[in-house]
Parts: C-alpha cells; structure tokens; sequence
C-alpha cells in the first residue's frame, strides 16, 4: 500500500554470517556503545525493573491486592513506602508486582508475534499461490490502528491475560509478517540458495538451515521494539478499561484506578504512569542500540 | 499522472475490503455463540434472539458477508446495541471535537517538528542534533496518558493556567475553545513531533550529500537558502509520507487523549462502547477510523506527484 523510500545511496546490507570478523567488530560495537552515558542508563534502569519484578515477593512487599480499608490514601511512611491507594493497597508492592505483568505481557507478545509472523512470513515468501493472499490480509490488519483491533478483540473475548496478549499480540503480526517476507524473497535468488536447491537439498532444510538463519538478527531488533510497544499497549487498554481485569495488579490498572483521585492525590497515576515511561525510554534507547549493531540497513533508513 | 492516480485509488480498494472482511470475520471467528457474547452472560434466550435476528446472525455466513458489505456500500452502520441510535448519527454528534484535536495537532506538530529536524540535520553529532533526538526518544517514549497527566499536574493543577479537563465547543466562543484544546493538543503531539522531527532530520541529512547541496554552496549561496529551499524541498516526499503514517498513532493518541482530558469526541465513544459492549459502535468506529487512515494516505501518496514533478510510477 506504501511505498518505502528507499535511499540509493545506503548500499546493499552485509553479507550475514561473514564470519568471524563481523560478529567481532558488532560486539565491540556493542561494548564501545556502553561507553554513552544515556544507554548506560538505560541499561542499568531495564535491569533494576527486572530484578525488582523477579525479587518482587522478597523486597519488603506485601499482598499487592490486599484491601485495608483503615489505610486509604495513607501518604508515604514507613508501612506504605510510596502510600496507598483508595483501596489502602500498597502502592508500592503493586508497582513492583505490576512490573511482573509488564514484563510478561511484553516478552509474550514479542515471542508469539514473531513467531506467528515467522511462519506466515516464511509462507508467503516460499509459496507465490499463497503470497498474494496473504499479504492482502495482512494490509488489511495492518490498516487498522492497532489499539483499536486490540480494543475489538478484547471487548468480545473479555477480558483475561490470554486474551489480552492476544489481542495484542495480533496487531503487531503483519509487521513481522512483512519483514520476514521481504528477507526470504530476497535470499531466494542468492547463490547458496540456488546451490542448495540444484544439490538436491529438501526444501524444508533449505528454509530451515539457509534462508530462516537471515531473519534472526532483524527479527532480534523487530522484538525489543514488539517488547516496548506491547507493554504500552497493555498500560494503555488496561488504563482505558478495555484491558487486563481489574483485580490484576498493572501499571495501566493502577492509573485507571487512581485517575477518579488525580487531583487530590496525583501520585496514584503519576508514579506507575513514570516507571511505566522509564521502562519503555530504557527499551528504546537499548533497541536503537541493538539495531545499530545488528541490522545496520535499518539503523540508516530511520 | 493520471493513470496513476486512478491506479493508485483503484489500490485502496482491495485494502478497505480487506479491513471490511477482517471486521466482520472478528465477531464471527471468535470462539462462542456470537449472539452470546454481544448479550452479555445474564442474557435471556428471548434476548440473544432478538440480537441473531438485528444482526442478522441467523442468515449464514456467506449472506451475512454480503449483506454487510452492501450496507457499508451505503454508509449503514448498524444500530446501537444499547440505545437503538443508528451509529452514524452517534459518529456526528462526537466528531466535532475529534476534528479539531487532530488538526490542531497536525498544525502544531509540522510547525514545531520540521524546524527541529532541520536545525538538527545541519550539524549531525553535535549538542543540539543530540538535544533533539533525545526529545524524539522520549517522544516515543513517554505514553500520551502519562504527559497528558503530567501537564495537568504541572499546569493545571500548580500553575493554573489552564482548566484541568473538558471541552468548550467553538460555537460558544473561540477563546474557550482553544484554551481547553492546549493542553489535549501537546499531550497528542509528543509521539508525532518524536517521529515527524525524526525523519525531518535523516532525510535532510540523506539530501545534504547529494550534488545539487554542493552547487548550491558552490554559487555562495547562504546556508539558510540551502538548507531551505535545495534541502528541505527535496527532502519533502519522506517526511509527508510519515505524517501520512504517522495518522495511525494520531488515531490511537486520539482515544487515550480524549479519555484523559474528557473530551465527548470518537475516542471517548469508543471507550464508552467498550464499556457498555456495545460491539456495533465499536465495530463502526474502528471501520471510521481504519478509512480514514487509509483515505489519508492515499491523499498523501497523490500529492507526491503534485509535490514532485520527478516522481513518475
């Protein structure tokens, strides 16, 4: 529907697998990169939220759904480190327990997109009967605004962590679908490919062992930004009523919850809504690391 | 330039039957009784009956397909689960301030993103380049609910300078109109300025290597005029390809702003459907809005030719 505009100027992308050089000087890319001081933080923020939500039972948290109606609203002190809800529910074990559910929306997703889109991008590219097909009906997901599809699908399933990685999870298919593809059709006419087949090689090991291995490192990038949008994703269906139940403990749910009391106490919807802003800034900043490093074709384009 | 405008409409034919199909196929494909899940759990049989026959869920599927897709052909909607209203006129009681929220933010993104490209392009590297990106970064970033929560905060709240929610409709006087859109209106830009400056600065940085820059130079031309009037225009096609795009976050920032900041428009009425499972209203909304990304698009990939001569398909 698109077209991509492409620079003529940006030659062709290395050859993958060059060997060892490569994966060298990517590394010392990698470790070179650590040196600013943004991605340094980034990085050491990304790790504290995954500690946080690993550790979450043992870091002097308590019951993150547990009602106390005598502590409602309580400010910060020394029983509720960051104060309580209008439930008098800690805030901040509900933070760190909804740091659990961000992470594990956002990996889920990631894994079940790409690799949902890996097949159907696999399909379309190998099998011209199917290609157009597919790719039409991948344009029209693609079309709809994924918040909304996401919306849709929740609303008619209802709601529950399945459904919700789902209905995320859907809209984001047609990307990898997309990219994926464009890889297979362009190995398909190259050398080591056409050798394989006039060897004799069965089609799924050609797939498999020479055309997939060339998916894995855009793919790699695609998923860290799949990770960051997902988790938005659910903040921003949850925080609008149209996502995860109420009595799981997310930063989307605690901002929907907390907004009725915004102007008496803003830190109910300030304080998950800026980790939840942290986290996503430190998942970008490493993305746009990573895609430098991995997928420089991509780097220069955008 | 002709044929390809016709071709060019002639594509957003299949994509829109697509969404149509894909639309329709969601209530259908979704494990369950149709009927059941638009009732609710505490249904009675009498109600799930009335709801396959409104719905026409008791036709089978290849009729229910055509059926509705003659009545999108002429702009019918389907009715309101809960109130009986039919959902275009639901549409055009909220669009007004869906409308202005969006053109004002379209307005304020091109005036504040495209210099900010420039000025970053013009030196790849340095402090303001880097300044820049690290605005479009957390443009990314930052979710639209959670600035739009701070602004209130910091605005409203301490400062007072604007009202914390609602919407003044323009009728009643222009100055209250814009004062309650000021805030809505930044909230909605972040992502949309983070990305329009972002490609504002790779694409001017792409055209500053190409021989016409260094001729322009060569002449002694001042580096304002270059930048201007050899870089920019040249670099135009890619940056209004985005903001064609870029409609899709627009659109989503759009529900999530509206709520925020209680405004009656589209968005709220999609959440309000949710809230209500009033499927009809969501699932006309989402075909609205799926068109409108796609009719906007197709505007922008016309106006190439117009913008640039050269492009020829």
């Amino acid at each position: 529907m698109m077209k991509t505009i492409q620079n003529p100027a940006v030659g062709e992308l290395p050859p993958v697998g060059a060997g060892i050089d490569r994966k060298n000087s990517s590394f010392n890319q990698l470790l070179l990169s650590l040196k600013s001081i943004p991605v340094l933080v980034a990085l050491v923020v990304l790790v504290t939220v995954v500690v946080l939500a690993a550790f979450a039972p043992v870091l002097g948290t308590v019951d993150p759904i547990a009602i106390n109606p005598g502590g409602r609203f309580s400010p910060i002190s020394e029983a509720y480190w960051l104060g309580s809800d209008a439930y008098g529910r800690d805030l901040y074990s509900r933070l760190l327990y909804g740091a659990r559910i961000s992470l594990i929306v956002g990996l889920g997703a990631a894994a079940a997109s790409i690799a949902a889109g890996l097949v159907i991008g696999v399909v379309a590219g190998y099998l011209k009967v199917l290609d157009a097909i597919i790719m039409r009906v991948m344009d029209g997901v693609m079309a709809i605004p994924s918040i909304l599809l996401a919306i849709a699908l929740v609303s008619l399933t209802g709601a529950s962590l399945v459904t919700v990685l789902v209905a995320i999870t859907v809209p984001e298919i047609p990307r990898v679908v997309r990219l994926v593809r464009s890889i297979i059709l362009n190995v398909r006419s190259e050398a080591y490919v056409e050798a394989a087949v006039s060897l004799g090689t069965p089609t799924l090991r050609i797939l498999t062992r020479h055309m997939v291995p060339n998916t894995i490192a855009p793919l790699i990038v695609q998923g860290t930004f799949i990770f960051a949008s997902a988790i938005l994703t659910e903040a921003t269906l949850s925080f609008l009523g149209a996502g995860l139940p109420t009595e799981i403990p997310s930063w989307g749910n605690m901002m929907a919850d907390g907004r009725m009391y915004f102007q008496l106490y803003p830190g109910l919807v300030l304080y998950p809504g800026i980790v939840l802003a942290l986290t996503l800034l430190s998942v970008n900043i490493l993305g746009d690391v990573l895609r430098d490093v991995l997928d420089p074709k991509m780097a220069k384009r955008t | 330039m002709f044929p390809y405008v016709i071709k060019r409409v002639l594509a957003t034919i299949p994509v829109m039957t697509m969404v149509a199909v894909v639309v329709f196929a969601m209530l259908r494909l979704t494990p369950g009784d149709p009927a059941a899940i638009l009732a609710g759990d505490d249904a009675s049989g009498a109600q799930l009956e009335q709801i396959r026959r409104t719905m026409g869920l008791d036709q089978p599927i290849l009729t229910q397909l055509f059926v509705w897709l003659k009545q999108l052909l002429q702009g019918d909607l389907g009715v309101s689960l809960i109130s009986g209203t039919p959902v275009v006129s639901m549409i055009g009681s909220r669009v007004a301030p869906t409308i202005s929220l969006a053109l004002a933010t379209i307005v304020l993104t091109i005036i504040v993103a495209v210099p900010m490209g420039v000025v970053a392009a013009r030196r790849p590297g340095k402090l303001l380049d880097r300044t820049v990106m690290t605005f479009s970064v957390m443009g990314f970033s930052i979710p639209t609910f959670v600035i739009g929560y701070l602004l209130i905060y910091l605005l409203s709240l301490k400062l007072g300078w604007f009202p914390v929610q609602g919407y003044s409709p323009i009728e009643k006087g222009i100055g209250p109109f814009l004062h309650r859109l000021v805030l809505p209106t930044i909230a909605l830009s972040g992502i949309y300025v983070a990305l329009v400056a972002r490609i504002t600065r790779s694409s001017v940085i792409d055209v500053m290597g190409e021989d016409y820059i260094r001729t322009a130079r060569a002449k002694g031309a001042r580096e304002s005029t270059v930048l201007l009037r050899h870089a920019l225009r040249n670099a135009a096609v890619p940056i209004v390809t985005v903001i064609g795009i870029g409609v899709a976050s627009l659109i989503t920032g759009v529900v999530v702003t509206e709520s925020v900041f209680n405004l009656p428009g589209l968005g709220r009425l999609v959440v309000e459907a949710v809230l209500a499972r009033d499927y009809p209203v969501i699932q006309g909304l989402i075909l609205l809005f799926s068109f409108t990304y796609v009719l906007i698009n197709l505007t922008v990939d016309i106006l190439y030719t117009v913008f640039d001569p050269r492009i020829r398909y």
